[in-house]
């Protein structure tokens, strides 16, 4: 279907332009939203480009923290001097996603935004609750390899794809929003849902809710952060089960970590269980071991993804060994 | 609806009027006639489609042509000047780089991208240290091309021919 085409000049103006439309979506790197045009599983009547709009720049913040514009091209964060020196886990997990020529199209904002990559959301000819609300969904009892783990819900099982959302979740990030009763900060880790019984909804932002920029706040001198992403090739494919992983260790105790896993559920899962076990411990295998499984006493494997359960287990393990490597 | 938009396309400016759904993809092949840029999957599944775009290389099937007004493209055509090729095609010949060469305008905008990419000295998912300098090894060159598929499987001759170009 055609559909009215805007450029906004200004923050405020995307968000009046969106303000009391249904049929409206801000249109950025375009990477998922025209895949999904094509794939008629969105009809907006506008189009509201906000890629030219002046949010794209990388700032330092005065308490050492980094301010992301929402308009930043994936390329141009993961390349940034200080998110390479800073921020390892978050330059990692930006160049883990899609391929280079994607990434100098794809934004903060729309990065992430970007939809599941669920094979039946993106099949018109399926039923699925997260496209058209009380459908079903045709994932239960089918193809599930990629699909959740934790938190899902009987009426959706999805994943949400995005690494770099990961890193963020890991980082504590903020999520300055620009909407109709003006600005708020909502945490990264409260931006995305889990899927309950309104699998439609993957965020908790409204229609004309726009991202403005994502805060992260500094890392403490001697924290030490990565990012591992397993999938089913080496390069160019979604995570099967990524783990974004920052920790501080002070003679062998384990004082600050933070544990965020992708592949596994409907948003960037925070693994607090573990974060809990660890926290305060000596570091050594067996400690690692009890954290995670913590984590995943939680798990709720399905018919085809059973194996994430010791891929997750292997590689949050094998993250914490890497990082305290070497601390005493 | 229609939007009217100017492009600037191997050195030639070029003004047309386009669908708001039509992409950059098919505005650069049906209206300017620029049939370097090839549709394989039509997804940014692919590659085939990559042109280089304000000087850096990007896919152009889910880019739409209306967002890009203004913007500079170079095709796999416009990187050699008349007759003579570009110093990555000569490798991608000297290299046997391609079969069908269906791939081949897409592979090449991508090699000369990540040469630039090289020389910015932005790191990739494998460079071991992200803050020191980067090399167009085997591995480099292999993620960093990764956005490129060849369904000849001519790999072996396009990492070939994207280090002899960082040379
Ligand atoms: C072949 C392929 C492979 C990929 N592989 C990976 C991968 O391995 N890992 C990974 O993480 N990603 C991967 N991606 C996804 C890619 O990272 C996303 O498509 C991209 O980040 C989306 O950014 P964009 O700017 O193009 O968003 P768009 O497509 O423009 O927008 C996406 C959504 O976000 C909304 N939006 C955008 N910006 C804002 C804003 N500021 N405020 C409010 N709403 C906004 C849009 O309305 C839309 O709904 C892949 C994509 C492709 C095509
Ligand atoms: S898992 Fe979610 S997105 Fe996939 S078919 Fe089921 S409802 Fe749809
Ligand atoms: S045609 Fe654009 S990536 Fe395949
Ligand atoms: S040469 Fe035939 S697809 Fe690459």
């Amino acid at each position: 279907m055609p559909f009215d085409y805007r450029r906004a000049p200004d923050p405020e103006s995307a968000v009046a332009a969106a303000t009391g439309w249904s049929g409206v979506a801000f249109l950025a790197g375009g990477t998922n939203l025209v895949d999904h045009l094509k794939l008629g599983l969105v009809a907006p009547d506008v189009l509201v480009d906000i890629s030219r709009l002046p949010l794209d720049a990388v700032d330092e913040l005065p308490d050492g923290g980094l301010r992301v514009g929402a308009t930043v091209r994936n390329t141009d964060l993961a390349a940034h001097p200080v998110v390479r020196r800073d921020y390892p886990v978050l330059a990692r997990a930006v160049l883990s996603g899609a391929s280079g020529q994607i990434r100098n199209l794809a934004t903060t904002g729309g990065n992430l935004l970007q939809r599941t990559r669920c094979v039946y959301f993106q099949d018109i000819t399926t039923p699925c609750n997260k496209r058209e609300p009380g459908t079903g969904c045709s994932a239960i009892g089918g193809y599930t390899r990629h699909h959740a783990i934790l938190g899902a819900s009987a009426h959706c099982v999805a994943t949400h794809p995005s690494d770099m959302a990961v890193a963020m979740a890991a980082l504590d990030a903020q999520v300055a929003v620009l909407g109709e009763g003006g600005r708020r900060v909502v945490p990264l880790v409260e931006l995305h849902r889990l899927p309950g019984d309104e699998p439609h909804r993957d965020t908790v932002l409204s229609p004309a809710d726009l991202i403005t920029w994502v805060d992260l706040p500094p890392l403490p001198p001697g924290t030490r952060s990565l990012y591992r992403k397993v999938r089913d090739r080496a390069s160019f494919a979604f995570a099967l089960v990524s783990v974004a992983a920052v920790l501080r260790v002070e003679r062998g105790v384990v004082r600050d970590v933070r544990i965020a896993l992708g592949g596994v559920a409907h948003k960037p899962w925070r693994a607090r269980r573990a974060e809990d076990v660890l926290r305060g411990e000596r570091t050594g295998e067996e400690v690692f071991r009890r954290a995670i499984d913590a984590e995943l006493a939680g798990a709720a494997p399905l018919a085809g993804n059973g194996f994430k359960v010791p891929l997750t287990r292997n590689l949050v393990v094998s993250a914490l060994r890497e990082l305290s490597r070497g601390e005493r | 609806m229609d939007g009217e938009i100017e492009l600037r396309v191997d050195g030639r400016r070029r003004r047309l009027r386009v669908d708001t759904r039509t992409t950059l993809l098919d505005a650069l092949r049906d209206g300017v006639g620029a049939l370097a840029p090839k549709k394989g999957c039509d997804h940014g599944q692919c590659g085939a489609c990559t042109v280089l775009l304000d000087g850096r290389r990007a896919i152009t099937c889910l880019a739409l042509a209306v967002a890009h007004d203004g913007a500079e493209v170079t095709t796999a055509e416009g990187l050699a000047d008349g007759e003579r090729l570009h110093p990555v095609q000569e490798a991608f010949l000297e290299r046997d780089a391609l079969q069908c060469g269906f791939c081949t305008p897409g592979q090449v905008c991508s090699a000369v991208g990540v040469l630039d990419e090289l020389a910015a000295g932005h790191p990739s998912a494998v460079t071991a240290d992200l803050t020191g300098p980067v090399e167009a090894t085997d591995d480099e060159v292999r993620e960093r091309m990764s956005g490129n598929l060849c369904r000849c499987g001519a790999y072996v001759g396009i990492v070939a021919a994207v280090r002899d170009g960082a040379r």
